[in-house]
């Protein structure tokens, strides 16, 4: 997802998180669907507030496909900007650091730390690269699980994730029911649709066609940094809407008041989106951009729990559900939100839901949204009530 | 609370289950769960007032009632509740039978139109009534149907329903406080709130 949160509406910040590290698997890997082996694994993960006594205050925070575990506050007093989700996360915001314990984990398959494609293959002493076992949203929440396990945390009070991390919320209701109370799915699905996968698919054809990408064994020879900015800017379109980038872009011209008649950025929107993929190469490895992006397009929660019945597969889940989506969210429309809710009520679950008019596409849980922060901070106190639990130590 | 959902309340038994249709902001929900403890749920087409229900901690699912309604088994609920807005409803009888589907008990209330005041108005002015249950002009109306109680009875004799219990009453400061009209209600009641009880199949006894 784009990373342009610069805004804090209420709370404080929870100030300066730390990148810490959980490894496990050393001598027992994790067998994932696939049926290949990763071991040992290792979470890059940020914790924010404090577990209270009886382990009861603990709220998973997923996060979106390029997203990473640095959900809210600085590293140090020089970072420019916070993490993804500071509007949401910190004190006194709807996710309140005062009263909840907040964990973040960056997904396997990633590269920000968690073990990914560009990881050391114990095998070899090389990089995985495209030797990576292809990873699933299932995967990446198995290995979650093993984090939470590692606080000693038997439920969690909520699951919350816009998007990909919307993937991982649906998936821990129903993979582990007995240990969620509540979960908030925004923005998400429980199948990607054609066009979904189509998008998907250019982009990692654009990473797959640039010579660097070199069958994925490209971490001593140069990364293929065009083909990953290009799978950005596809990426980066989907998020947004055609309201959102005509108020932003509409047909304006970039530094110039004509058309320049070659094939530089004559346009405001062409250089935005340049601008987005080249950010993008700094921070984001290509690899994982395949894996991530296989993984949620692999992802089909009635198949996989449900033999092909939504219904049947949530027949698993006993949690309570907020669900959210989003007006001009053509990536993850509103019909898709619908279906799942459709699913959840006819197995009598307790589902709110909502969709929120916003103009800014699929990105939109990720602004500052007053709508979103209500129902979040209203749902979360309600949960809370009823889990009855006890106060931060 | 509106005194048409006091009475309303005082119909729905400890710890049931409650569906209220066209929730707006909750406020009946609200008050039976912390009352009565039951398990509610809402269904509301405005994204503000159902926003602002699940943001007071209830259940609450922004949609069309007769979309929402489709998708819950048969007695998911003791009670269906449709509390002033049969007169906003484009197919009532489908409706009605839905909600006698997935309820054991319908609570439907509405403003009687025929209520002396709207009669006075038609007769003495020749223009169509206005008054505090039915705030609009004819061209920006949200209520396509006038619903007298003693036309809401026939209807129900119609599908077939029982009724259950019926209360008619005429409120007044802010819709607050009001009385029970027992005497002549279809020409003294603002508002009629009825009880319905699922239809005999064809066949059973």
């Amino acid at each position: 997802m784009s990373e342009y949160i610069d805004q804090i509406e209420t709370g404080e910040s929870v100030g300066l998180v730390e990148k810490k590290f959980f490894t496990f698997g050393a001598d027992e890997p994790l067998v994932l669907e696939s049926g290949r082996r990763l071991g040992p694994v290792t979470l890059a993960y940020e914790t924010c507030g404090t577990l209270n006594a009886d382990r009861t205050n603990a709220i998973l925070v997923c996060h979106a496909l390029t997203g990473d575990s640095h959900v809210a506050g600085f590293y140090d007093g020089n970072d420019p900007k916070p993490g993804w989700w500071d509007l949401m996360v910190g004190p006194g915001k709807p996710i309140d650091t005062d009263k909840y314990f907040v964990i973040c984990s960056n997904v396997i398959g990633g590269c920000m730390g968690s073990t990914g494609p560009s990881s050391e293959n114990p095998e070899t002493g090389r990089p995985y690269g495209a030797s990576f076992p292809v990873v699933t949203i299932g995967d990446m929440v198995r290995a979650q699980r093993r984090l939470v396990d590692s606080f000693g945390i038997d439920t969690l009070l909520a699951v919350v994730g816009g998007s990909v991390g919307g993937m991982q919320v649906l998936e821990w209701s129903v993979r582990y029911p007995h240990r969620v109370h509540a979960a908030i799915p925004l923005a998400t699905t429980t199948k990607h649709s054609a066009q979904a996968i189509a998008f998907n698919e250019v982009a990692r054809q654009a990473i797959m066609a640039d010579p660097k990408w070199n069958r994925g064994d490209y971490y001593e020879s140069g990364r293929p940094e065009h083909g990953l900015a290009v799978a950005r800017m596809v990426g980066h379109i989907t998020y947004l809407s055609d309201e959102s980038m005509r108020h932003k872009f509409d047909r304006r011209l970039q530094d110039r008041v004509e058309l320049s008649f070659d094939f530089e950025a004559d346009f405001q929107v062409e250089s935005y989106l340049r601008y987005q993929g080249n950010k993008f190469v700094d921070r984001f490895d290509a690899n994982s951009f395949l894996y991530l992006t296989k993984a949620a397009d692999y992802f089909n929660l009635e198949n996989h729990y449900g033999d092909g019945s939504l219904v049947a597969a949530f027949s698993r889940a006993s949690c309570r559900y907020l669900v959210v989506s989003f007006t001009s969210d053509w990536l993850y429309p509103t019909y898709q939100s619908k279906t799942m809710v459709k699913a959840m009520k006819k197995n009598s679950l307790d589902v709110s839901f909502c969709e929120i008019e916003a103009p800014w596409g699929h990105d939109a849980f990720l602004l500052p949204n007053t709508r979103l922060s209500d129902l979040l901070s209203g749902f979360l106190n309600k949960i809370c009530l009823h889990c009855r639990i006890g106060d931060v130590a | 609370m509106r005194f048409d959902l006091q009475v309303i309340a005082t119909w729905i038994e400890p710890g049931s289950r409650v569906l209220d249709l066209g929730c707006r902001t909750g406020s009946l929900l609200a008050h039976l769960t912390e009352e009565k403890a039951i398990i509610g749920t809402g269904i509301e087409i405005d994204e503000e007032a159902a926003g602002q229900a699940i943001a007071k901690g209830l259940s609450v699912i922004h949609g069309d009632i007769y979309e929402e309604i489709e998708d819950y088994p048969d007695n998911a609920f003791d009670y269906v509740i449709l509390s002033q807005a049969l007169m906003q409803v484009l197919d009532p009888e489908t409706l009605l039978r839905e909600m006698l589907r997935v309820g054991r008990l319908g609570i439907v209330s509405f403003p009687n139109f025929t209520h002396y005041r709207n009669r006075l108005q038609m007769l003495f002015t020749g223009r169509a009534p206005m008054s505090k249950e039915l705030p609009y002009e004819w061209y920006n109306t949200p209520n396509i149907r006038v619903i007298p109680i003693i036309d809401f009875r026939r209807f129900c004799k119609h599908l077939g329903v029982p009724i259950v219990k019926e209360v008619a009453i005429s409120t007044h400061h802010h819709d607050e406080q009001g009385k029970v009209i027992t005497w002549l209600p279809n020409l003294f009641a603002t508002f009629g709130i009825f009880m319905l009880g699922q239809a005999r199949r064809p066949g059973s006894d």
